[in-house]
């Protein structure tokens, strides 16, 4: 595989704690957050500020993930508390975290070079090799802790919340509390891929967030639409959807990318395919109801 | 016990679409009664019993449980005494999740959901055993997805959730109104038989007047956000069908 596709994979599974985010708070909670612009560039920012500052990365790891659940905590107090609709919850977030984000990173953009990341290991003398590794055992780490949080009571109260709030209530769940606990999460995962992606373009951006939930968003309905295909009820087989619809995502991009595609289109084809996820299942339903 | 002190209920108050639900309800229910409640449309049935859960709040009054006043706690709190049984058997299950997973969430009503893994094989042989007592074949399909079921496997499997942790209060609220004669009767035997056994209060509303007839110790009517009649269990047996029918004139 050519190094250009090896490196839309490494961006793909940087990428993927932020779909398992929106996974979470679309699919587990039914809750259409769109925190994740901003909680998504919080994670690069904290990143690139507490690197900088020649924080150990086992100490910048837990601030970040704890920024994003701090954003996530926001929106879930607003729409919950106060009764906000969530999709504006988030947008309010989402547009207080861009200042936040200006003033905490200072300008507008950070370089990382020659700083000590959690891709500098040296195991494969080729560096995208040793990043790739890097992106994969933590993902797996990830994954099979979500599975494990999503098989347990609180997981099972977590799935139960989104699914049939009546029934929860009655049984004993306060709703508006898990969906604050779960948003936390959601945006806490969104933050890391912050993390990790500042470090692997080795910049943070105050901008790079900026649609990033489109990405999320796609990934989490080819992950959809694969699942219904496969009907695959399985936690651990979702959550491995997800990052596989994460991966055919960057995928499409890079081809879209490989076939000599002006690269300010990339939005533009980005909106498009994802439009055509959501679009496709629903006219092939609708031809199959008309035969 | 649950006692009800002028319990009032009135919806968009001062509005021109005000609405009178409950006036001055006075009740008590002790320990192992039964009791069906009747009335015609908007008599005000649901709304006691959503007062009950904490579903909604009363205007005035208040409610008491086990010696508690309720009337500040959330339906969630709530839950520590009362259990429910919707009218839409869509209502009491999380259709996406397994069998298994909402017996686990049934199962931990009044406790803590933490982080760990509930669903055991032993916890599975409980529900099993638990579920196989319906006949119905599920104890099999313990991993099947609810929303796979009839209305009627789900208001069944409801109605077992509702005793898997400790219930004093049993709601069921017009249980029976989707499902078929068959499903219907075995739900309220059901209902007959947990409340027999464990002792609970279980309050029932239905509209149909053979079932008001055959189920429960006390018959409660209510007309018009108050009650009409309460009949106690020697009045209620000396009550006809036919009689009853005529109460709606």
């Amino acid at each position: 595989m050519s190094a250009f596709y090896l490196s839309a994979l490494q961006l793909a599974l940087c990428l993927g704690p932020m779909a398992l985010g929106i996974y979470i708070s679309m699919k587990v909670f039914n809750i259409p957050d769109i925190t994740t612009d901003g909680s998504y560039t919080l994670g690069a920012v904290v990143t690139a500020i507490l690197l900088t500052g020649h924080w150990p990365l086992y100490a910048i790891l837990p601030v970040c993930i704890l920024s994003g659940a701090l954003a996530g905590i926001c929106t879930g107090l607003i729409h919950t508390k106060l009764k906000i609709d969530a999709l504006l919850a988030g947008i309010l977030v989402m547009t207080g975290l861009y200042s936040i984000n200006l003033i905490l990173l200072g300008r507008s953009n950070v370089p990382l070079i020659n700083l000590p990341g959690i891709f500098s290991i040296s195991i494969f003398s080729n560096d995208t090799y040793n990043q790739l590794l890097v992106a994969v055992i933590i993902v797996l780490i990830l994954s099979v802790l979500l599975r494990y949080v999503l098989k347990t009571d609180f997981g099972i109260a977590m799935r139960a919340t989104g699914n049939n709030p009546v029934m929860t209530q009655s049984l004993g769940i306060n709703n508006d509390r898990i969906k604050i606990l779960g948003l936390a999460l959601a945006n806490g995962l969104t933050a890391l891929s912050g993390f990790l992606v500042a470090q692997y373009q080795n910049f943070t951006d105050v901008n790079m967030g900026i649609g990033i939930v489109i990405t999320g968003l796609g990934s989490v309905l080819i992950a959809d639409a694969l699942r219904e295909w496969l009907q695959v009820r399985h936690i651990g087989l979702q959550i491995a959807l997800v990052l596989a619809g994460s991966i055919i995502f960057q995928a499409v991009l890079a081809c879209t990318l490989a076939l000599g595609i002006d690269p300010n289109l990339l939005k533009f084809v980005t909106a498009v395919f994802v439009l055509l996820i959501v679009a496709i299942p629903r006219i092939s339903r609708a031809l199959q109801k008309k035969e | 016990m649950i006692a009800l002190d002028h319990i009032s209920k009135i919806f968009n108050k001062g509005m021109q679409n005000e609405v009178i639900a409950l006036q001055d309800i006075s009740l008590q229910i002790q320990e192992g009664e039964f009791v069906v409640m009747i009335g015609s449309n908007g008599s005000g049935k649901t709304t006691l019993l959503n007062c009950i859960a904490g579903a909604i709040k009363p205007s005035s009054g208040s409610i008491v449980i086990n010696g508690n006043k309720v009337n500040a706690l959330p339906e969630y709190k709530r839950s520590q005494w009362v259990a429910r049984v919707f009218q839409n058997p869509n209502n009491g299950t999380a259709p996406d999740l397994s069998i298994l997973d909402n017996f686990r969430l049934a199962a931990l009503r009044t406790q803590h959901k933490g982080l760990r893994i509930g669903t055991h094989a032993r916890f599975k042989k409980e529900v099993a055993e638990k579920v196989a007592t319906l006949g119905m074949g599920l104890e099999n399909k313990l991993s099947q997805n609810m929303g796979n079921l009839s209305g009627g496997q789900r208001q069944a499997l409801t109605l077992l959730m509702s005793v898997m942790d400790e219930t004093h209060i049993l709601l069921l609220d017009e249980p029976t109104a989707a499902l078929d004669p068959k499903s219907a009767a075995l739900i309220l035997n059901l209902a007959e038989k947990l409340n027999r056994d464990l002792r609970m209060i279980t309050l029932l509303v239905t509209h149909n007047i053979k079932d008001a007839h055959r189920y429960g110790n006390r018959i409660i009517q209510m007309q018009e956000g108050k009650i009409k009649r309460d009949l106690s269990k020697k009045e209620k047996e000396a009550l006809t069908v036919a009689g009853m029918y005529d109460w709606f004139g």
